[in-house]
C-alpha cells in the first residue's frame, strides 16, 4: 500500500514548514512536498495603500532580510515614480545597504543555523546540535560569526536608523546621507570581518573536501539556475540583468528585469501556499530552476572583489563550472558573504555616502518592477498603481518561491538515498532538514508566517489516513505516534 | 512678584491672562497637559478629551475651561491617566492604525501619547472599519484609516486658510472627514500643499505626496523624548514650540 510520510515542522530555517512525503508500495519517494500551510496575504492587504509606503510596508515580510524586501520595493517605486537612475550618493547608499544586509543574513544562516550541522556531523546528537555547542567547542569561529553579523547589522542602523525594518529608501531615492562619525568605526573594523569571512570560506572549503563524495551527492538533483548579473556577466546582488542557464550551464536565458513576467509563469498546487515558478518556454515539471549563492555562483563569470573572486576561483576549479550540490551553498554562500565585506569596504572610502543629492525626480508611472538579488536569492516585486497614486495589483516573488521545487526534488533525492524501508527514523527526519536547510529558505518571506520551528514526520496512506508520525520538538526530544 | 491672576496646576502657579481657557494658560506657561484637538493657532474643539483636568472636584476639558484665580487644578494623577490611556485605546480601536508602515510613525501624538501613558494592547476590541482613502489630488493623500475626528483641518481650513473645505460628516463610528466639493474628492476642491490644514494633522491622515519619510528611524520628533517631555512642541511646526 502507498503512504506518505510528514515532516511537521521543519527546524533551524526562518520560519515554519512541513514535509510530507509520498511512498508507493516499492518503498520509492514518488514525490516530496514542503507545505507552506500559513497564509499573510502581503499582495492583497497592501492594495489601496499608497505606493511610496511600500518600502515600508513589504519590509515586515521578514526580519532577517528586510532590507532586500525594503530595496526591492524602492527600485519598483522608483519606476513609479519615473526614476530610471539614482543619482551616485543614493545608488551608493542603497547598495551599502545592500552589502551588509547580505553580509548578515549569510552570517546568520551559516554560523547560527549550518555550521552545527556542518561542524558536529548531520548524524550527531541534536540536542548538542546547535549554536550553544558551537560556542562552546569553536569558540573562535562562533564569535566571529557574532561579530560579522553585528558588523552587517549596524551599518544597516547607520543608514536607515535600525537593525530590523529601518527607514531609508524613498521614491527616487535615499532620505539621509551617513556621516563621517558614522563610518569611522565601521573602517576601523572591515579589515578583520575581511579575514573573517575568507578565513570562513576556507572552513567551509575544508569541511565540503573532508567528505567530498557525500557533499557532491547528498540531496543533488540537476536543474537550471536563475540569478542577476551584471553587464560583464559578474556577480551582481542590486541590479542587472536576469541570467538563466541550464542544468549543463549552457545560457538560456539574458534579459531585462522588465521582462521577468515573459520569462517566468507561477503554478499553484492545493497543498501548499507557496507559489511554484517555472520558466514560461518549459513545463512546471521541467521548467523549475534554483536561485540564490549557488544559482549566483553559477551564473556569473567573475567577481569584482579580489579575495571573493579567488575564492570563487577555487570553488570553481574544485566542484566545476557548474555546481548541483545543495551543500555547496554553504560554500558559495560564504564567498558571497565575503564580497560583501570587500564591497562594504571600497563603499566605505566613496565620499559619495556623505553627500545630500539624494533624490531624483521623474515623471510618474503607473508600474514598476522591482528585481534584486536577495541573500536567499532573486527577490521580484511587481507593482501597478491607479490614478490616485493607490496600489492595485502586487505580485511578489520571494527567493524561497523560486527554490520551491528545487528544495523538494533534493528532498525526494535524500529521502529516496536515506529511506529504509518503510521505517521512520529519526535520522532520516534529520537528513530531509539538513536538505531543506541548504537552501537557506525563508518560509516566513515566502509564505509568510513565523513561529517556532521544531519538526515531525507523518506517515500516510494515499487515502489520507494517518499510519505513524514521528515529532523531534524544539528541545530535541523525540516522540513516536501512531 | 507678579500681579498676573494665576491658578494651581498639580500645584504649580500657572499665570493667566483675561479669557484665557486653562489649557492656553499651561501652554504659555510651557506646562504640558495632554491632548489631540488643541492647537493654539486654533479655536477649541473639546472632542478628543485627553485634557480633561480635575478642577477642585469637577472634571472639566482644559481646552474649553476658562481659567480663573486660585483655581486648584489637578491632571497628572492616577485616575486621569487611566482615563487617557482608556481614551487612546478608544481611538486606535476605531481606527485602523497600523504604526510600523505609517509615514507619521515617530512623528505622531497619538502614538506618542500611547507610548507615554503605556499602552500595551488595544484593550477594547478592534472595529475594523471599512474607510474609503482618498488620492484624488495631485499633491494630497488622505488616509481616513487614522483619522481621529479631531477637526484640526477643518479648523486650520477655516480659521487659517479661510478656505473651509474639510469637515467631519457622517455621525458615531461613521463620522469620517468629508471635503467640501461636488463630487465630495479633495482633488476637486481648492486644496494645496502648502495651506495650513495640510500640516497640521497630529496623526497620519493627511499626507503629503512627495517628501514622504524624510528622516531615519531615531531622528523623529517622539522617537528619543518622550510627548510629555517634548510637551508643546509640535511636528507640524518642525518641532518647534507651536505658538
Amino acid at each position: 500500500m502507498a503512504r506518505r510520510v510528514a515532516i511537521d515542522p521543519v527546524s533551524r530555517v526562518e520560519g515554519h514548514g512541513k514535509v510530507t512525503l509520498l511512498v508507493d508500495d516499492d518503498h520509492h519517494i514518488t514525490e516530496a512536498r514542503l507545505h507552506i500551510v500559513e497564509f499573510r496575504g502581503f499582495e492583497k492587504f497592501i492594495q489601496g495603500r499608497p505606493y511610496w509606503e511600500l518600502p515600508l510596508v513589504v519590509q515586515r515580510l521578514c526580519g532577517i532580510c528586510p532590507v532586500s524586501h525594503h530595496l526591492a520595493a524602492a527600485k519598483a517605486i522608483d519606476q513609479i515614480a519615473g526614476v530610471d537612475q539614482l543619482t551616485e550618493p543614493a545608488l551608493a547608499l542603497r547598495k551599502l545597504m545592500h552589502f551588509a544586509q547580505v553580509l548578515q543574513s549569510h552570517a546568520l544562516h551559516f554560523f547560527h543555523l549550518a555550521s552545527p550541522d556542518l561542524l558536529f556531523g548531520f548524524d550527531s546528537d541534536v540536542a548538542k546540535r546547535n549554536i550553544v555547542a558551537v560556542i562552546r567547542h569553536h569558540q573562535t569561529l562562533a564569535l566571529q560569526g557574532v561579530r560579522i553579523r553585528k558588523f552587517g547589522q549596524q551599518v544597516i542602523e547607520a543608514i536607515s536608523g535600525k537593525r530590523i525594518h529601518g527607514i531609508a529608501a524613498v521614491p527616487g531615492g535615499m532620505n539621509q546621507p551617513l556621516t563621517a562619525d558614522k563610518i569611522t568605526p565601521f573602517k576601523q573594523q572591515v579589515t578583520d570581518i575581511i579575514t573573517w569571512c575568507d578565513e570562513t570560506v576556507q572552513t567551509v572549503r575544508d569541511l565540503f573536501q573532508a567528505n567530498r563524495d557525500f557533499h557532491e551527492n547528498f540531496g543533488t538533483a540537476p536543474a537550471a539556475f536563475l540569478s542577476l548579473v551584471g553587464p560583464q556577466d559578474q556577480l551582481e546582488l542590486y541590479d542587472g540583468e536576469i541570467k538563466v542557464i541550464d542544468a549543463n550551464g549552457q545560457l538560456l536565458h539574458r534579459q531585462p528585469c522588465d521582462q521577468y513576467h515573459h520569462l517566468l509563469q507561477e503554478q499553484v498546487k492545493s497543498w501548499s501556499y507557496m507559489k511554484f515558478p517555472f520558466l514560461s518556454d518549459l513545463t512546471p515539471d521541467t521548467g523549475w530552476y534554483r536561485v540564490g549563492p549557488l544559482a549566483r555562483l553559477n551564473t556569473c563569470s567573475h567577481i569584482d572583489t579580489p579575495k571573493a573572486e579567488q575564492r570563487r576561483q577555487e570553488y570553481q576549479a574544485l566542484l566545476g563550472k557548474t555546481v548541483q550540490a545543495p551543500l555547496a551553498y554553504h560554500w558559495s554562500r560564504m564567498i558571497e558573504a565575503l564580497h560583501c565585506a570587500e564591497a562594504i569596504a571600497v563603499l566605505l572610502d566613496d565620499p559619495a555616502l556623505l553627500s545630500d543629492d539624494l533624490v531624483n525626480q521623474g515623471n510618474k508611472r503607473r508600474e514598476g518592477i522591482g528585481i534584486i538579488e536577495a541573500p536567499r536569492g532573486t527577490l521580484i516585486h511587481h507593482y501597478r498603481i491607479n490614478e490616485q497614486d493607490q496600489v492595485t495589483m502586487a505580485n511578489l516573488i520571494v527567493s524561497t518561491t523560486n527554490n520551491n521545487q528545487a528544495m523538494n526534488e533534493s528532498i525526494r533525492r535524500v529521502a529516496n538515498d536515506h529511506l529504509n524501508g518503510r521505517e521512520l527514523t529519526p535520522e532520516l527526519l534529520n537528513l530531509v532538514e539538513v536538505a531543506i536547510r541548504a537552501y537557506d529558505p525563508c518560509l516566513s518571506c515566502a509564505t509568510h508566517a513565523a513561529g517556532k520551528m521544531p519538526l515531525q514526520l507523518e506517515l500516510m496512506g494515499t487515502d489520507g489516513a494517518r499510519l505513524g508520525s514521528l515529532t523531534r520538538h524544539s528541545d530535541g526530544s523525540i516522540q513516536h505516534a501512531d | 512678584m507678579s500681579d498676573q491672576p494665576q491658578f494651581q496646576l498639580d500645584g504649580q502657579p500657572i499665570p493667566f491672562q483675561p479669557g484665557d481657557t486653562i489649557m492656553q494658560a499651561a501652554h504659555r506657561a510651557g506646562v504640558y497637559i495632554p491632548h489631540l484637538c488643541f492647537h493654539p493657532q486654533f479655536r477649541p474643539h473639546g472632542s478628543c478629551r485627553l485634557c480633561v483636568v480635575n478642577m477642585q472636584g469637577k472634571t472639566v476639558s482644559a481646552c474649553t475651561q476658562p481659567a480663573s484665580i486660585d483655581l486648584e487644578v489637578h491632571s497628572e494623577t492616577t485616575e486621569l491617566r487611566q482615563s487617557r490611556l482608556r481614551l487612546i485605546q478608544l481611538l486606535f480601536a476605531e481606527g485602523n492604525h497600523f504604526c510600523p508602515s505609517c509615514e507619521t510613525s515617530g512623528n505622531c501624538q497619538l502614538q506618542a501619547l500611547a507610548y507615554d501613558l503605556g499602552m500595551t494592547h488595544y484593550h477594547y476590541d478592534p472595529f475594523y472599519p471599512t474607510r474609503i482613502p482618498d488620492g484624488s489630488h495631485p499633491e494630497l493623500f488622505i488616509d481616513r484609516d487614522r483619522c481621529i475626528q479631531c477637526d484640526l483641518c477643518g479648523r486650520a481650513s477655516e480659521q487659517a486658510d479661510h478656505k473651509a473645505i474639510y469637515l467631519l460628516a457622517g455621525r458615531g463610528q461613521h463620522t469620517h472627514v468629508a471635503f467640501r466639493s461636488d463630487d465630495g474628492e479633495l482633488g476637486s476642491t481648492q486644496a494645496q500643499a502648502e495651506d495650513r490644514a495640510s500640516h497640521v494633522c497630529p496623526v497620519g491622515c493627511i499626507l503629503p505626496k512627495s517628501g514622504n519619510y524624510p528622516d531615519i528611524a531615531g531622528a523623529r520628533l517622539y522617537d528619543q523624548i518622550p510627548i510629555h517631555a517634548q510637551g508643546n512642541h509640535r511636528r507640524d511646526d518642525g518641532g518647534t514650540h507651536d505658538d
